[in-house]
């Protein structure tokens, strides 16, 4: 029971836990949090996993950024006082095919890596100092992949001037 | 002995026991410094009753504001209510937590292995405090918006948009460190300010980077809601801003916040730029008598900024966080890319 | 000890209840949120996987991945107020006809 298994466990339970939460809670803004609780097990998986790097910008982009607009839009719309609609398209019985759906998929997922044999880390030093090093990343990230960090770049800008024109009112 | 009572680990127990102790204690020190330099600047005496001078008045206040009634409104969300000031003072007091104080010390020789003053040191120290900072603003929009109150909500999102909007003029200012330094861990961009120019002048990198001094202490200043940058918790303005419905230790906790923040911003522009623990005459152990000094005194920059320059209206911050300074951000980290690429 | 599969399995686990919440879920904001989910059981597959190869490979896809979702989020949520400034609802259902 070494430091890598509790933390795994505990912070997957985190992880699935708060996902669930997500999905279950009747007012959006309280979804809003528990996703950032989930961001940030998932930070704590990635530190597990020697991605200090993928960890902290999790943190940054993921639960500084994103989430925070969620939270002003949700804010905006005074969404936290709407209560779910009844489905009308799909009706009662589609939603209760749409869970078993899902369980489906999980549990076929489980399924299909049980078949597997387990297939256990390397724990070679110099290949976890190659991965957690932030200057590797920042080389592979301008030289081999320098295409897609440019278009990356150009998709932002796309995206934002889009947000601005969408959301804009109409006068 | 059971092997978690080794030394080094109750080493490292106490010292972030100390730590996490001295950053309260150092909120409770400004609470004094700073109504004893406002006095000053106003021409008074400032507090001078409690203690000598004055230095016992901020656990008078304490005290008082744990008499107080703990008080909600009734229409506000009442699990987000209890926890925004929580989340503020768990990001302010954890953002501390990879910032080195000190070079490594064995305690006169009462540890086998020397032990590093701080409390822990990652490779991506710099991005660490720049995460938990973001996290910082959550407190924050959560205080104004559960609080169910127009002033609040206004206050909160006021306060929540300008504390993004200058988070990228700090990031950037921190990557132009980042550059000149080589690494991210802050541990050793101190070290590498080490050492000193024709013997007189030490390697500090407030000398090779001086708009990035002053882009990162302004745009700190702006992360931390002080003045001239606090529009949203101004009391002629909002009444008290997102912090209105809050009463006795709550309210206490969102103004230990915000001063183990402005300790956080002051030890990171301490490290980055004047050169952490280093000074000419103390010795090495003694390092942590330099950071003080330095700290204080970016402090002492922040009182004195509050209480000598008017406050900036709300529209004319975010012009000046988005037109100015980010720009000069920009350029800065341009400038400091071509430097490091033609002095090799 | 902790094996690659373990860390398939929570990311399969987390995926599917992305999907759940997109099925099941008649508010557009927590049909967002859910592909976040979604998006971040991805991340850690690959993060995991990179660990096993030994390349950053699986970091830099993980950091590209971020960048979009924060487009996508962006753009996603610009559309969410554009719709409900005209049908003052978040549900999907009433977005059915295509003439307003």
């Amino acid at each position: 029971m070494d430091l890598n298994t509790i933390g795994f466990f505990v912070f997957g339970a985190i992880a699935v836990l708060a996902s669930l939460g997500v999905i279950g809670q009747r007012n959006p803004m309280h979804s809003v949090m528990l996703l950032i609780v989930s961001f940030g097990a998932l930070a704590g998986l990635y530190i597990l996993l020697d991605a200090p790097f993928s960890a902290v910008t999790q943190i940054i982009i993921y639960a500084g950024a994103i989430m925070v607009l969620f939270l002003f839009v949700v804010m905006l719309l005074n969404a936290h006082t709407e209560a779910d609609a009844l489905p009308q398209v799909i009706g009662p019985r589609g939603m209760q095919i749409g869970a078993v759906l899902s369980v489906l998929l999980a549990g076929e997922v489980v399924w299909g890596l049980s078949r597997l044999g387990l297939t256990w880390f390397g724990n070679d030093p110099a290949t976890i100092a190659n991965i957690s090093s932030v200057s590797r990343i920042g080389i592979a990230i301008f030289t081999t992949h320098a295409f897609a960090f440019e278009v990356t770049s150009i998709l932002i800008l796309v995206s934002m001037v889009g947000a601005v024109v969408i959301a804009r009112r109409e006068h | 002995m059971p092997a978690f009572i080794n030394p080094t680990i109750l080493a490292h127990l106490v010292l972030i026991f100390v730590v996490m102790n001295l950053l309260v204690l150092s909120s409770a020190f400004m609470v004094w410094m700073e109504r004893k330099v406002c006095a000053y600047i106003q021409d008074r005496v400032g507090p001078n009753r409690v203690g000598y001078e004055g230095a016992l008045q901020p656990f008078a206040d304490v005290l008082k504001l744990l008499f107080k009634e703990e008080l909600r409104p009734k229409a506000a969300d009442a699990f987000l209510f209890a926890i925004a000031p929580i989340l503020s003072t768990v990001a302010a007091l954890t953002a501390f937590s990879v910032v080195p104080f000190g070079t490594e010390t064995t305690l006169f020789g009462l540890l086998s292995e020397p032990l590093r003053l701080e409390v822990t040191d990652v490779n991506v120290a710099v991005l660490v405090i720049f995460a938990i900072t973001s996290m910082g603003v959550y407190g924050i929009v959560l205080a104004g918006w559960s609080s169910n109150s127009k002033y609040s909500l206004l206050g909160g999102l006021r306060s929540s948009a300008q504390m993004i909007s200058y988070e990228l003029s700090y990031g950037l200012s921190l990557a132009a460190v980042v550059m000149l330094a080589g690494s991210l861990s802050l541990r050793e961009i101190v070290m590498n300010q080490s050492g000193y120019w024709f013997h007189v002048i030490p390697k500090w990198y407030i000398f090779l980077q001086p708009i990035g001094f002053f882009i990162y202490l302004t745009a700190g200043v702006a992360e931390t809601n002080r003045a001239p940058f606090d529009f949203p918790e101004a009391e002629q303005e909002l009444v008290a801003g997102y912090h209105t419905e809050y009463s006795s230790m709550s309210f206490g906790l969102f103004f230990l916040a915000e001063y183990v923040n402005m300790v956080t911003v002051s030890a990171v522009a301490t490290s980055l730029f004047l050169g952490g623990w280093l000074g000419p005459l103390l010795p090495d152990w003694l390092g942590w008598v330099w950071f003080m000094i330095k700290v204080l005194a970016i402090l002492f920059f922040y009182v004195w900024m509050r209480w000598t320059l008017p406050r900036y209206r709300y529209d004319q911050l975010m012009e000046f966080g988005w037109k100015w300074l980010l720009p000069a951000a920009v350029l800065n980290l341009i400038a400091t890319a071509a430097l490091v690429i033609w002095l090799g | 000890m902790v094996s690659l599969n373990h860390y398939l399995v929570l990311s399969g686990i987390l995926f599917s209840i992305g999907t759940a919440g997109v099925f099941l879920r008649r508010n557009l904001i927590t049909i967002l949120l859910s592909i976040e989910i979604m998006l971040n059981a991805v991340n850690l597959t690959f993060v995991a996987v990179g660990r096993y190869l030994g390349t950053v490979d699986g970091q830099i896809i993980t950091f590209f991945v971020m960048t979009v979702a924060a487009a996508e989020a962006a753009v996603g949520l610009a559309l969410v107020i554009a719709l409900f400034r005209h049908r003052e609802t978040l549900s999907p259902d009433a977005f059915t006809l295509l003439k307003w």
